[in-house]
This record gives structure tokens, sequence and C-alpha cells, in this order.
């Protein structure tokens, strides 16, 4: 019984303290039921908020990551959504192409922003050039299939049906065509936010990131078409897992991009079809975090699950600038399956909030730094004016992890089992055959500095060709080593001539 | 027995001379093969829990229909031209990647014929007196692979046709590009969709996961269309491109053969 009692008195504590941000925990609270009835916000009950109002309005789409303007209304309008199915050819990861299904071209879909009580006309175009049927349920519908049954769609067709979005809230839309899992997998997915009647407060910055996982015939990173992989699928055992459908789609220059001292919300989603997420942005924590269409959140949160189907909105402040991370943290998907992007905030050093020498530090700071100087070369490489110094800079923090544990931090390998890279005379002798190496692998006898080591280093084929140039040319320049700096045209050359061996990645 | 034998013979006969005959123009009567009668268990019940069906011996078009064929049938009945049919019998995009309301394009005149409404199939098919086959006929001659009649627990039958399924629309190869099945007929999968005469009771709900309604048996469809057996994938993903279909609809990937 008393149990019973602290758990009710615990959601009353909970329903004032979210219900309005002003209200203090400390306020008596008469019985939990009452309290309950209170704060209710009536859902679907009290979505309705009449017929639409004014001239009809053509709903504003944009592309992950960005997010169409607040509605900025105070009435309820007849909103027109106009979708187009279309199935593309795009890069999964740096030369690997995939066939997505995509709900405006792009994965995750266009990003839908209509205000509770809206009536929304929505307009379902399958292009011309689909080989498939397709349809669209949405998560914040109010009736039957949530839109499926009455948007199936053949190529080059359309359809229409209207909608009242009753309940706040993000939710999620994907296609329901059988088999509904292949087309969630190949990408069909994206938000819709039904915005609370009196709008979302102001923020600086919004963003649009889904998550979602990939199955594909060739293993992670495995150049060239890849087709769908419908037992991996079924096994739920993804080849790679995304955010906003390809892994270069939020790193590198295309990086989110803030200051400090600036509000950021980042509407959330999970497509699946198969993973649950627990999302994390290292060296921030989430001021608040908002389930799926609730009216209340939480706060200080460092991991939230996201459900596949589901999404939740965040928000934080950034007050240190650098470059932050965010991961699946359930985290071999972070580092082996391309669940990786990141924001790039920029601004004055703030070293009495983070000095870069705090104890945590060993475990974040150095996987900041580290993928911080590889995103640095990455982005010149791309603008063409990448240095020396950046690729040793970007190569040693990718060295760190890959080659270390065998040929040691120091390059001085250990006796007898794994030789040398620091003044290694087989390496020095023709640099450019370590390409080969790092992508093949090397057994059977070789003799480095008069010792014969007859051993075994797995393949390293799942290192892309920036970050396997960058590892070489920190080899040959460091630790008393003094060689050329390798290019990643190069190792792409080099790549394309050998056969693929299997990755040690996998 | 019979049959078989003739079927056999009939398709090495076929061998050497089809890629000429495939060549000839439209006017010429396209060669059909023998599908033998099989019994088999198709994806679809034909009553709730009973998926075991019995299909006669049929004789279907070896390739799906031509451009170039479909364009004689056209001059012959000039209603069916592009720019006279009723709306009702077909929606805008037919024939639209035609140079005339009377002319393919001469690079596709042995591609096989897209963008036909299920309406034209049928009367293209009348006009040869022939038909179109049914869901059952079409399923059970596709089942099978270059040496057996039911293929379908082959992984590579799977295999090829998901990854046909997986690439975007790309240019039509000529007929008859794929390997002959044992009854000698080619391209059932991986080059078009084909019309089915009875495509419309195929009943498979837009949205694939209202099994509830399963106790309807025009509904069964969906309802024993569970993923039970990954195999099954393939041949439902067709199911439900037929069932977004309307009869006056037209698609670029969709197109059809004859039986008789
Ligand atoms: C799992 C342990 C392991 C890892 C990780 C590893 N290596 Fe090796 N490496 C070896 C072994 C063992 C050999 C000798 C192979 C033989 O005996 O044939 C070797 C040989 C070499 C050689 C030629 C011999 C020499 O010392 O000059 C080079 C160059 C080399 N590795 C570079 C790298 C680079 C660069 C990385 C990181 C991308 C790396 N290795 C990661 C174990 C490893
Ligand atoms: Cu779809």
């Amino acid at each position: 019984m008393s149990n019973y009692k602290s758990f009710c008195l615990a959601i009353a504590v909970g329903l004032v303290l979210s219900g309005c941000g002003k209200e203090s925990a400390q306020q008596p609270v008469a019985s939990a039921h009452a309290s309950g009835v209170l704060l209710d916000t009536g859902g679907s009950r009290k979505g309705d908020f009449g017929a639409p109002q004014g001239e009809p309005i053509n709903a504003v789409l944009t592309n992950p990551p960005n997010v169409p303007p607040p509605t900025a209304r105070n009435y309820p309008a007849k909103v027109i959504v106009e979708l187009e199915v279309k199935e593309l050819d795009l890069e999964i990861s740096e030369g690997v192409k995939y066939t997505f299904w995509t709900f405006g071209g792009t994965v995750p879909g266009s990003f839908i922003r209509v205000r509770q009580g809206d009536t929304v006309e929505f307009h379902l175009k399958n292009h011309p050039s689909s080989k498939m049927p397709h349809n669209i349920d949405l998560h914040g519908v109010t009736g039957p299939g949530g839109g499926a049954a009455s948007s199936f769609t053949a190529p080059g067709h359309q359809s229409q049906f209207t909608f009242k979005a009753l309940n706040q809230g993000l939710y999620v839309y994907h296609c329901a065509t059988a088999p509904v899992g292949m087309h969630v997998a190949n990408g069909m997915y994206g938000l819709i936010l039904v915005e609370p009647p009196e709008g979302l407060s102001k923020v600086d910055h919004e963003f649009y990131v889904m998550q979602g996982d990939f199955y594909t015939v060739g293993k992670y990173r495995e150049k060239g078409y890849q087709a769908f992989d419908m037992q991996k699928a079924i096994d739920e055992h993804p080849t790679y897992v995304l955010f906003n459908g390809s892994e270069s789609a939020l790193t590198g220059p295309r990086a989110l991009k803030t200051k400090t001292n600036e509000s950021v919300r980042m509407f959330v989603g999970n497509g699946g079809p198969n993973l649950v997420s627990s999302f994390h942005v290292i060296g921030e924590i989430f001021d608040k975090v908002q389930y799926e269409g609730g009216t209340r959140y939480q706060e200080n949160v460092q991991t939230t699950l996201i459900p596949a189907g589901g999404a939740a909105t965040v928000e934080f402040h950034t007050e240190v600038p650098g470059t932050y991370v965010m991961v699946d943290h359930s985290i071999f998907r972070a580092f082996n399956k391309g669940a990786l992007a990141m924001l790039e905030v920029s601004g004055d050093k703030r070293a009495d909030i983070y000095s870069g020498k705090e104890q945590d530090e060993v475990y974040i700071g150095d996987k900041l730094e580290s993928l911080a100087s590889v995103a640095t070369a990455q982005e010149a490489r791309a603008k063409g004016t990448l240095t020396k110094a950046q690729q040793i800079e970007a190569g040693a923090a990718l060295y760190k992890g890959t080659c270390s544990v065998c040929h040691q931090d120091n390059g001085a390998g250990l006796p007898n089992v794994f030789p040398p890279l620091a003044k290694s005379d087989f390496l020095t002798e023709n640099p450019a055959r370590a390409i080969e190496i790092v992508l093949n692998g090397l057994n059977g006898p070789v003799k480095v500095n008069g010792a014969t080591y007859n051993s075994v280093m797995p393949p390293m084929s799942q290192l892309n060709d920036d970050e396997i140039a960058n590892i070489l040319t920190f080899v040959n320049n460091s630790w008393g080593n003094s060689g050329p700096a390798i290019d990643a045209a190069q190792v792409k050359t080099t790549r394309a001539g050998t056969k693929r061996a299997e990755g040690a990645a996998h | 027995m019979k049959t078989l034998i003739v079927a056999a013979a009939l398709s090495l006969a076929w061998a050497s001379g089809f890629a000429a005959n495939l060549r000839a123009e439209g006017t010429q009567r396209p060669a059909m093969m023998r599908v033998a009668a099989g019994e088999f268990e198709s994806v679809l019940p034909v009553a709730p829990g009973k998926n075991r069906v019995r299909v006669a011996s049929f004789e279907m078009d070896a390739v799906p229909v031509t451009n170039a064929q479909f364009a004689a049938f056209v001059a012959a009945n000039p209603k069916w031209r592009r720019d006279r049919v009723s709306r009702l019998m077909a929606d805008p995009q037919y024939l639209a990647h035609w140079q005339t309301p009377t002319t393919p394009v001469a690079a596709e005149r042995n591609q096989p014929v897209i963008r036909v409404s299920w309406y034209a199939a049928r009367a293209y098919c009348e006009s040869r007196e022939a038909r179109l086959p049914t869901w059952y006929e079409w399923e059970w001659a596709a089942a099978a692979n270059e040496s057996k009649a039911d293929a379908r627990n082959d992984p590579r039958w799977t295999q090829q046709i998901l990854a046909w399924y997986s690439q975007p629309a790309g240019a039509l190869p000529d007929v008859g590009s794929r390997p002959a099945n044992i009854h000698g007929v080619r391209d059932l999968h991986g080059v078009v969709w084909e019309w089915v005469e009875d495509y419309n009771g195929l009943m498979v709900a837009g949205d694939n996961r209202q099994q509830a309604e399963a106790d309807d048996t025009r509904f069964c469809g969906p309802g024993a269309l569970t993923m039970e057996q990954k195999e099954q994938y393939a041949t439902l993903m067709r199911i439900a491109m037929l069932s977004s279909l309307k009869a006056e609809f037209t698609t670029a990937t969709m197109g059809f053969r004859c039986v008789r």
C-alpha cells in the first residue's frame, strides 16, 4: 500500500514538473488523480479545432538534415502535402552504391511539418520510373493503417487521402507495401512533426536526423553495387547502421554546424527496420528530451532510446567549441557499421568549462580529438588543400587503435611477433608496397632490419582510401622515418588493382 | 508423360532457331510453348489454409509480347491507338513510349511492350484467339528454372528475382534474353511485370499487415501471405504490384503474354 502511494506521488510530481516548467516540484499535490486530470492535454479528444480556416496551404517539405520553418499559425488550416516516391541509386558509403526507395529522393524522406488540428490533404506520387508500388503509413494519422491502404500507388500514378492531425508530436512515416520490411530497409521512412497549437519554443537551429539499418549482400564497405540481402534482414544482422542513409551524410564537409552559445533542437527518428537506437552525442548532455508525441520532457539525458518506428525531440545548448560526434551507443554500430554523425561547434575556447585535461577526457577527449583531425583532413582533401602535416595528424589518430595494438604506439613492434615500422628497412625500400600490405594483409616470412618474421597481418580493407593514405603518411614520417606522403588516389588505384581480401572488420 | 516428351522435344528444337524467330516481325504468329500440367503449393491460397493448386496443361507465349507485335495489332485495330483509345480503357501513359501512335521506336521493336492496360492486353490476346494467363497458370509456369518445373526452393531462383527487384528500372532487353525454363518459356522473371487475367482478384490489401481480415475468404490472400517462407517474398512482391493496379493503368514495367 505504501509502495503504491509513493508511486502515485511520483507520478503527480512528474506531471506537475513537466506540465509547466515554472511550477515547483515542492508544490503540494492534493491527489495524483486530480492533478492527472488537470494536466492531461486530452490527446486526440482535444485535438480537433474545427473545420480548416483560410486558404489551403502548400506544405514546405525539406530534405534532411533541414527542417521546415514553424507553421507560425494560430488557427487550423488545410495543408496540402505532395510527396513523390523515387527509386534511386545512391552512395551508401564511399564507393558503394545501393538502390534506395525514397520518399522525396532522400533517406530519410522529406520532413513534413503541420500544426495540431490541421486537415492534411496528402498526395502520394509514385514516379513513372519506379518498379514497385508504394504507399505511406503515417504514425501521426488516426485511422486504420495510418493511410496505407488509401495511398497504395502503382508506378506512374498518384493517390490522395485526407486526415486531421489530432495528436501533437513527432511521428515516423514509412512505406507499408509488402514486404514491408524490405521497403523500410530500402529507406522508405521519414518524420512528420505535428506542432502543438502554441508552437515550439524558439531555438537557433533545428536539425533532422534519422537512423536506419541496411542489409547488403557484400560486406561493410565492400565497393561497387550492393544488392539488398533478405536473409541478413530476417536475421537482423545489418551491414550498415546509418544516420541519414549514408556514411558520409553528416560527416566531414557535411557535418552539422553551429556556434557556441546556441540552442539546438534535433528531431531524431529511427526508421529501423530492426534495430533500436541508443542515441547519444559524445560530449553533450541533452537538456531536454521529449519522447514521441510526449507533451512532457525529461531533462539531463545522456543517451536516449529511440525505438524502430519511433522518434524523440532532443534539445541542448552549446558551450564548448569542437566536434561533437553523434552515435548509436550500441557502439560497434558506430565504429564498424557507420552509425556516426558530426556536429561542429565553432566559437571561442571555454577553458573554464572544459580544460581538455579532465579525468573523463581519456575516453571522450581522445575520441573527439582523433575524429576531429580525421574530419579536418577529409575536409581539406575535398577542398584540395590537404597538407602533409594534416595527413600526419589524422594518421596518428587512426594509427592508434588500428595498427598500434600490434606494431605498438612507438612503432617498435614486438620482437619475433610484430615487425617494427619505426626505421623499418622493409618499409623504406618500397613505401608503396605498404598500401598493398594494409589492403591485403601479409603472411609468410618477411625480413625486417635483419630479423625474420613469419606471422600473419590481417587485411584492413575496411579502412577507406583517405584513412589508409593518412595512416601510411604518418608511419612514413614518424619515429625517425622520413618518407613520402601517400595520396588517397594511390590507394584507390591499388585497391582497384587488387582482388578483395576478407577484411578484418567482418 | 507424352506431353512432357513433346515439350522437351519442342524446347530442344526451339533452342536452335530461337533467336532468328524472335527477330521476326510482329505479323508472324508468335511461338507458344506447352506448359505441362502440374500441382503445386501456390503462395495464394484457393481457400483459407488450402494452397494446393492443380493447373491443367496450356500453351504459353515463349516470350512477352513485343512492341512490334503490339503495333501490328494496333494497326489492325485502330481503336487501340493511343490517340483513339477510350480513357476508360487505358490511362494517359498508354503506349506513351512509342514514336507515333502506330509505330514503336525502331530500337525497341523487339523489346517487351510496356505501358499497356489490362484491357488492351486482353484485346490483343483475343485477337490471336488466345487469352491472358490466370495467376495460377502464370505462377506455375514461372516456378520453373532450366531443369525443374518447381524450382522455388532453389535459393538461386529467388536471388535472381530479388536482384531484379532491387535495381531501378533501366533500359529493357530484347525479348528472349533470359534462358528458357524447362517449359521452353523465357523472360518470366527479370524483365517486366506481366498482366494476368484475374489480377483483380488477388486481393492483397494495399496494406498487407491487415491480416486480421483473413476470415473473409476474399481476403484469404493477405491472411496467408505471411512471411513464414522467405522464398515466397519474391512472388509476393509480384502480387503486391498487380494488386496496386486498376484495369486501365499502364506502367513502364508492365507487359504481358498470352496463353491458350
Ligand atoms: C593484428 C596485428 C597487426 C595489425 C593490427 C597490423 N599489423 Fe602490420 N604486420 C603484422 C604482422 C604480424 C606483420 C608481419 C607479417 C608476416 O610475417 O608476413 C606485419 C607487417 C607489416 C608491414 C611490413 C613489415 C614492416 O614492419 O615494415 C607493414 C608496413 C605493416 N605491417 C603496416 C601496418 C599498418 C600501417 C597497420 C595499420 C593499418 C598494421 N600494419 C596493422 C601485424 C599487424
Ligand atoms: Cu515502398
